[in-house]
């Protein structure tokens, strides 16, 4: 029996959000007097491998078939399932991500396994295994049982604050069994905002609505978002009028995102806008209407233009060095 | 092109979420039940396809009768007809087995779904669908285009996109901008009210998943507002009291 982690790889390296899955699944692993074993897949550098052991594992699996290093999620499902077969894993954390998330249901499928989407907590092993999660698009909580043998958790951003314990992992090496059907689909080509703070694993996060009146005024914001070293991103309608890509719009049906702090520029606060965003830990809000219902839902606000304001803090930011 | 195009029954997107029976039951009183929006993305792009390419479109609803009124207004945007599988959608392995058992009878080319439901927002169960078939699922979806027997895909990526080719059958969680959301009309509507609409009964009983009790977020605490004349106070107070940045 192990606790078993998914941690994602971006060009050999790991992501973020994968020390926090790594750190979740040793801290459920500890509830449940086992160890966690972590499993990455694709080439990847010594020193992620090395990292995934300071931040709770054990042990890493690492399959470093050069045909895994594009995050398929039909191959790496079925190698993560082999993996945790391997292991007697009982529980698979992944983080959530777009691949995380197809990962994680091809998994319940192929195990026969309890799925909990978005935990927010670890979970409460008093009574069966309980399971904080995000639901009604954050505006509730589901505890939710999982009743089967075998459990999966896929985990929000910001759902605890990975800490290094200083181990070094036994690497091992693993060759998943790699079946065609896996591999039918095919990626033609893949199109990357580079250089630039990805939106969903940002800590920080300025965000644009109508208030910023064009995208030809997007400037005073990224600058913003520069000095803070932040992602930026943008209300619905500012993504349904093309000032912005489609990979920027949070919301009810854009991306949900939990940084540790969103400022939010011109933007009035619809319910389908705060429903993406309301679980930020800091929400500031910076719009000229002062009747705006999003100040009802931020910490901190300024009635004011942003084209005054912005400049402001950008200043400000910069003087902090 | 033989389509079916998974629906939920949700609460509107501006409902206020609240709970009865010590926070273990969801409140409907005054709730207005839409398809998910997602869903709706979905069943556009099927009828644009049948439209381009003829063939049928299938809707289908794991859910009890309250969410007929949902499955009319599908068959009222333009799909062919109905099936309704007479169970409580309570968990996303649950409603992939009746989907899966009502796919492989009927064989169709393309599964089509909302990348998540907007209400457990678990977006687990075109994955499922995918596993218990055997054929590939992809999400989430932005544009789909059939050539033949393949589908050209563009699925959304953090910060990104992939271009994607992939041989039908598929599986794949759909969301905006694949299709304009298609309002029904007068024609519609009435030609739904005749459509053939089937309730059948659900095949298994496994649950992997059960919710115990539901939660509201805590409220935030008052706004403090500073005066626009000392907005680098913001800063300040992002540092020191925040502690954010």
């Amino acid at each position: 029996m192990s606790v078993l982690v998914f941690v994602e790889l971006d060009e050999g390296a790991l992501k973020k959000s994968s020390l926090e899955a790594i750190y979740y699944g040793s801290k459920v692993a500890d509830m449940l007097g086992t160890s966690t074993t972590a499993v990455a897949l694709g080439e990847a550098t010594e020193g992620a491998l090395a990292e995934a052991g300071r931040y709770g594992a054990a042990k890493v699996l690492h399959a470093g078939d050069a045909k895994l290093n594009e995050g398929n999620s039909l191959a790496y499902a079925s190698a993560v399932a082999e993996a945790a077969t391997k292991e007697g894993a009982t529980v698979i954390v992944l983080a959530k991500s777009s691949l995380g998330d197809a990962m994680a249901a091809r998994l319940a499928g192929k195990l026969k396994a309890g799925l909990a989407s978005n935990a927010v907590e670890l979970p409460d092993l008093s009574n069966g295994f309980r399971v904080k999660r995000s639901i009604y698009t954050n505006k509730a909580f589901a505890f939710t049982e999982l009743t089967a043998d075998k459990k999966i958790i896929t985990i929000k951003k910001n759902t605890l604050t990975p800490e290094e314990s200083g181990a070094t992992p036994s690497v091992e090496a693993f060759q998943p069994t790699l079946n065609d059907a896996d591999f039918v689909v095919r990626v033609k080509s893949t199109e990357k905002a580079t250089g630039e703070v990805l939106l969903p694993e940002a800590d920080l996060v300025v965000s644009g609505g109508r208030g910023m009146k064009g995208p030809e005024n997007w400037g005073v914001l990224e600058d913003l978002a520069h000095a803070l070293h932040a992602a930026t991103a943008c209300s619905k309608p500012v993504s349904d009028l093309d000032w912005r890509p489609h990979h920027e719009h949070v919301g009810q049906t854009g991306i949900k995102v939990s940084p540790n702090l969103y400022i939010a520029c011109g933007i009035s606060g619809a319910i389908q806008h705060l429903a993406g965003v309301n679980s930020s830990k800091v929400i500031v809000v910076i719009n000229k209407d002062a009747e705006a219902p999003f100040f009802k839902s931020a910490d901190y606000g300024i009635v004011g233009d942003v084209f005054d304001v912005l400049p402001r803090l950008t200043k400000a930011v910069q003087e902090l060095g | 092109m033989k389509i079916l195009v998974c629906v939920t029954s949700v609460p509107d997107t501006t409902t206020r979420i609240t709970f009865t029976d010590n926070n273990t039951k969801f409140n409907k009183t005054g709730v207005q039940f839409i398809t998910g929006p997602y869903d709706d993305y979905a069943l556009s792009r099927a009828v644009e396809l049948k439209e381009q390419l003829g063939g049928t479109v299938t809707v289908l609803n794991v859910g009890e009768a309250e969410t007929e009124p949902v499955i009319r207004k599908c068959l009222a945007v333009g799909a062919d007809d109905a099936i309704r599988v007479n169970a409580e959608p309570t968990d996303a392995y649950f409603v992939a087995e009746q989907i899966a058992a009502i796919a492989r009878e009927n064989q169709y080319d393309l599964i089509l779904m909302g990348r998540e439901s907007i209400d457990y927002n678990g977006g687990q169960v075109h994955g499922i669908v995918g596993e218990l078939l055997g054929i590939p699922s992809i999400s989430p979806v932005m544009k789909l285009a059939i050539e033949g027997s393949t589908a050209q895909i563009t699925r959304e990526i953090e910060g990104g996109k992939d271009e994607l080719e992939a041989a039908l059958p598929l599986v794949l969680g759909c969301q905006e901008p694949i299709a304009e959301w298609k309002i029904p009309n007068m024609r519609g509507i009435m030609s739904a009210r005749t459509k053939p609409l089937k309730v059948v009964q659900p095949t298994g009983n496994d649950t992997l998943t059960t919710v115990a009790q539901y939660e509201l977020p805590a409220p935030r605490g008052a706004c403090k507002m500073i005066p626009a004349g000392e907005a680098e106070t913001l800063i300040r107070l992002l540092r020191t009291e925040a502690k954010v940045i």
